[in-house]
């Protein structure tokens, strides 16, 4: 359950503005492949600013809400530490290196597209994010550990969408109500 | 020029809301808009630059800033970077300025703790779909196991394991 999220928010360190925008920067900056894992490892390991249920219940409605997760994830850590201007200061932090870059390369683009070398690089980068999520994804399932309930419907919401390729959102609709129902009548 | 602009914020600015779980649901409806309708780019352009979007930091959503680039130079980016982000983001604000509001309302906590798996299944989901994707042959794999322990088991910052990740795949393609 996630009922040390109010108590512990109060006594954990609280971010300024600048410190968001940096966070998110640094996110941004290095996530090659994806942004996520790094900004859960500076967010929840390094800064600890939010503990790893605290982590979940912001990426939740960020998976799916419209637009990139780890922009709704900016905007829910921006919101919950700084309101607003906190929001639009991680978000600002998370997209402003990618946005160079991606130009960057894109200005690039004619000469780099058929030379293997950065081909080989940019496969390895990409390769060494995937193993990156994985990592993150095992981490967050952490706290199933003995949670009957929560293990199922984990599992059974890993078998729709990656086995089934069922919709996104109609798997998010079918599974969070059978997951507050069978919790209610059994516990976590 | 105007015109190209304006029609970015259009195009864009409507897909933003309908890109539940990032660009995959909107891509044939960005593709038709940037192909067919508008002439901003080629079918093989959109492929290019949807991987090489995939490739750079950042969402993958960023696809969209290239889209803006070709369309219309730099404020071209700017502007369909701009579009594809911000309906989103405001729908995002305002869900996520309720939702720590209600986080002590017992209704709000059951349905926390029922999101809470659900969450773990999607993202476990996604990685293991990413690493379907991604491990296309025994270096990659390689890769993707090595950091994935490497992040597990250690305290390595991700930024040393990603460039570990690339310089490997670099030392790759030389042999």
């Amino acid at each position: 359950m996630t009922t040390a999220l109010s108590e512990n928010a109060i006594s954990k360190p609280t971010p300024r503005l600048a410190e968001l925008f940096t966070v998110f920067f640094h996110a941004g900056l290095i996530g090659f492949g994806g942004v996520m894992p790094i900004a859960r490892r500076l967010i929840v390991e390094e800064k600890k600013w939010l503990d790893n249920a605290a982590f979940t219940d912001l990426l939740g409605p960020s998976q799916f809400l419209p637009g990139a997760m780890v922009v709704n994830l900016a905007i829910a850590v921006g919101t919950r530490f700084g309101g607003t201007m906190g929001a639009i200061v991680a978000v600002l932090g998370l997209l402003s290196a990618p946005t160079i870059i991606v130009l960057a390369l894109a200005a690039l683009y004619g000469r780099i597209h058929d030379n293997p070398q950065v081909e080989g690089l940019l496969a390895g980068l990409a390769a060494a994010a995937t193993g990156l999520f994985i990592a993150t994804a095992l981490k967050m399932a952490r706290p199933l550990h003995g949670k009957r309930v929560g293990i199922f419907i984990a599992a059974a919401t890993f078998a729709a969408m990656a086995l089934l390729k069922l919709p996104l959102f109609a798997t998010i609709l079918i599974m969070t109500p059978i997951s507050m129902i069978l919790q209610r009548r059994f516990g976590p | 020029m105007m015109s190209d602009l304006l029609a970015l914020v259009l195009v864009f600015g409507q897909l933003s809301v309908l890109a539940i779980g990032g660009p995959n649901p909107i891509l044939p409806e960005m593709r038709r808009q940037a192909i067919d309708v508008h002439h901003w780019l080629t079918a093989p352009d959109f492929a290019a630059l949807f991987g090489l979007a995939q490739a750079a930091p950042g969402p993958n959503m960023m696809v969209v800033t290239l889209i803006g680039w070709q369309a219309a130079g730099l404020p071209g980016a700017l502007i369909a970077t701009l579009a594809i982000f911000g309906p989103s983001s405001l729908l995002a604000g305002v869900v996520f300025t309720t939702w720590n509001r209600l986080q002590d309302q017992p209704w709000s906590k059951l349905l926390r703790a029922g999101l809470a798996p659900v969450t773990i299944g999607l993202s476990l989901a996604g990685a293991g779909t990413l690493a379907w994707t991604m491990g296309q042959n025994w270096l990659s794999v390689l890769i993707i196991a090595g950091s994935a322990i490497a992040l597990v088991r250690t305290r390595l910052p991700p930024f040393l394991i990603m460039a570990a990740g690339g310089l490997i795949g670099l030392a790759g393609s030389f042999w």
